[in-house]
């Protein structure tokens, strides 16, 4: 076993002494080692092999360096992507096995729907032409270059996690089809119009919120406080699962598979990495690394926070909310990690995580049914991040600069978004609770919504004894 | 022919069935149930909110045996599944009219063996 190792470990020394030294190779200073090379000398030496070619065929590092860029941000979206696994991990961990089909359908569906919606035409709201309110071109996105159909694929996963916030808010007991109802518009009205209000100049809009001095980097308030406060609309209408509340006691309707729900949070985790830091959109300065450090350390502080506070308040630790507080964390620097020091992004972290647990068990004992803790994850502690910005940025906080304008501009923001967010979605879901139906009826809630809604288990061995069919009935459709 | 209905803690099905085995015991049939007896269940947390499980799993075993092997047979369960703790668990014995091997049809005591 060691000679294997040591053979393998020798091989791999080798490889990579041959493909490091042809880049020790004679530049315009004569043979220097690569890394004492300046940016532009090392691209320029990549750049003979790639096709990084201007519009003459010639090889500049600005272009290598502009299409670095654009690779850099299409890794981050899929990374972002990632996180859809993760929200579908998480919530079908925290709720019940006979809804497992269905929470996996709504997960899925809400980025099918929310990306072909926010190609057509949520990415010209948010990002076209703007009249000052919203965008009015770009529907039907195509793309004049590389970086155009980059930009949008990054947004696009922006979207769709805004979107499939609520999900875990609604989850067991919403009708599948006003569930397709909802994510089709928070991706092409709800999301995008808020959305070009902060970053819409990113591309050819105007943010009128975003040049007063609003400061959100990732989207603390434009992705999670947006789907929060939309999932706390949808909780509300929808009102609390079947014998959740007895009594005026709260009923615990634990998740069936918390293992699970870890999974999830650590792929969320990862994905944040796309998350934060891809929203530098550029590679130029190394800043990113810095955002995935701040990232990291209010992941960590949240899930602490999330521990101490649960621990004392419960006598015991408890996994589901230390689960929470790493997410609360995670959601809270959203706003921040591009210019909230590491110190104050560990404070950042931990309010938020201790805020998560309060925050959930009070809006829980006060009668809103909200199995994953969507609206305490996203709403509340989205809003907490995006107050933190005012507190904390290196520059403008007012707990490091002292100046009181950016915790201003901050929590108009944060009021803003409360308000488009909260009362539209109230609007939709009453809309849909008045004509085609929100909520299943007791029957089908009881039953589970995965047999009852679609018409298969998630889990078949496990609710029926036999492990195959007794008698085939017939073929549908045939 | 008696049938012995033992109901017993989860850990103890490897001694019991062990203790079984040796004593001649050619096959039993164990589920898994729950229920409860002077063993209250136990309260847990879910997120802040206590909840108490009254019902307890447990591990019932049902052997047949010939009249004349009953005694034996339940001194062998109780002392492979004795801890002292309450939730012991319980033993049921009743009276069996017939016993058929499928395989050859044999009947009564010879299909027990």
């Amino acid at each position: 076993m060691r000679a294997f190792c040591a053979i393998v470990l020798g091989m791999a020394s080798w490889f990579c002494l041959c493909v490091d030294r042809p880049l020790m190779a004679e530049t315009a200073g004569g043979d220097k080692p690569f890394q004492s090379l300046s940016v532009d000398e090392r691209l320029e030496i990549l750049a003979q092999s790639s096709l990084a070619r201007d519009d003459e065929g010639k090889v500049t590092s600005a272009n290598l360096r502009g299409e670095t860029d654009l690779l850099w941000m299409c890794i981050a979206a899929f990374l972002v992507f990632a996180m859809q696994a993760g929200f579908a991990c998480v919530e079908i961990g925290f709720t019940r096995a006979k809804n497992a089909a269905n929470i996996l359908m709504k997960n899925l569906l809400d980025f099918c729907v929310g990306s072909l919606l926010f190609w057509a035409i949520g990415f010209g709201l948010m990002f076209g032409k703007s009249n000052g309110l919203f965008g009015t071109s770009h529907f039907f996105f195509h793309g004049q270059t590389s970086y155009d159909w980059g930009f949008l694929i990054f947004q696009t996963v922006f979207c769709a996690t805004a979107a499939t916030i609520v999900s875990g808010a609604v989850a067991e007991r919403i009708h599948f089809h006003a569930y397709l109802i909802y994510s089709a518009v928070i991706s092409a009205l709800t999301y995008p119009i808020f959305g070009s209000w902060v970053w819409g100049s990113a591309y050819q809009g105007t943010s009128w919120l975003g040049d007063m001095g609003f400061h959100d980097f990732a989207g603390s308030t434009v992705v999670h406080s947006i789907g929060g406060w939309a999932a706390l609309a949808g909780a509300l209408v929808l009102g609390p699962r079947l014998g959740k509340y007895r009594a005026g006691r709260v009923v615990p309707i634990p998740g069936h598979n918390l293992p699970l729900a870890g999974l999830g949070v650590f792929i969320l985790w990862l994905g944040w990495f796309g998350f934060n830091p891809g929203s530098t959109l550029s590679v130029g300065g190394g800043h990113f690394a810095y955002v995935a450090v701040t990232t990291n350390l209010a992941a960590s502080a949240g899930a602490i926070g999330a521990l101490i506070v649960s621990w004392v308040w419960f006598k015991k630790p408890d996994p589901s909310f230390a689960l929470n507080g790493a997410l609360a964390g995670l959601v809270a620097i959203t706003a921040g990690c591009d210019v909230i020091p590491a110190s104050y992004s560990i404070l950042t972290g931990a309010v938020a995580g201790a805020i998560v647990v309060i925050s959930a068990v009070l809006l829980d004992r006060a009668g809103l049914d909200d199995p994953v803790g969507a609206v305490s994850v996203h709403g509340v502690c989205g809003a907490w991040g995006t107050l933190a910005v005012g507190l904390f940025a290196a520059e403008g906080g007012l707990l490091t600069a002292g100046e009181v304008h950016s915790l201003l501009v901050q929590l108009l923001g944060i009021v803003v978004a409360f308000l488009w967010s909260f009362l539209t979605s109230l609007a939709l879901f009453l809309g849909i609770k008045y004509t085609v139906g929100l909520r299943v009826d007791r029957e089908t809630e009881l039953r589970g919504l995965d047999i009852a809604e679609h018409g298969l288990l998630a889990y078949p061995e496990q609710f029926v004894i036999e492990t195959g069919p007794t008698e085939v009935v017939g073929n549908l459709g045939k | 022919m008696k049938k012995i209905e033992a109901i017993i803690r989860h850990f103890k099905l490897e001694d019991v069935k062990a203790a079984l085995t040796k004593e001649g015991i050619q096959g039993m049939t164990v589920t898994e149930v729950r229920g409860f007896g002077r063993q209250k269940g136990h309260t847990e947390i879910y997120r802040g909110a206590e909840y108490s499980v009254d019902l307890v799993p447990k591990v019932k075993i049902e052997v047949v045996v010939p009249d004349a092997d009953l005694d034996r047979v339940i001194d062998t369960i109780i002392q492979s599944a004795y801890t002292g703790q309450v939730g012991d668990g319980k033993i049921f014995v009743s009276d069996i009219t017939q016993a058929v091997r499928i395989r050859t049809r044999e009947t009564g005591d010879q299909a027990l063996k």
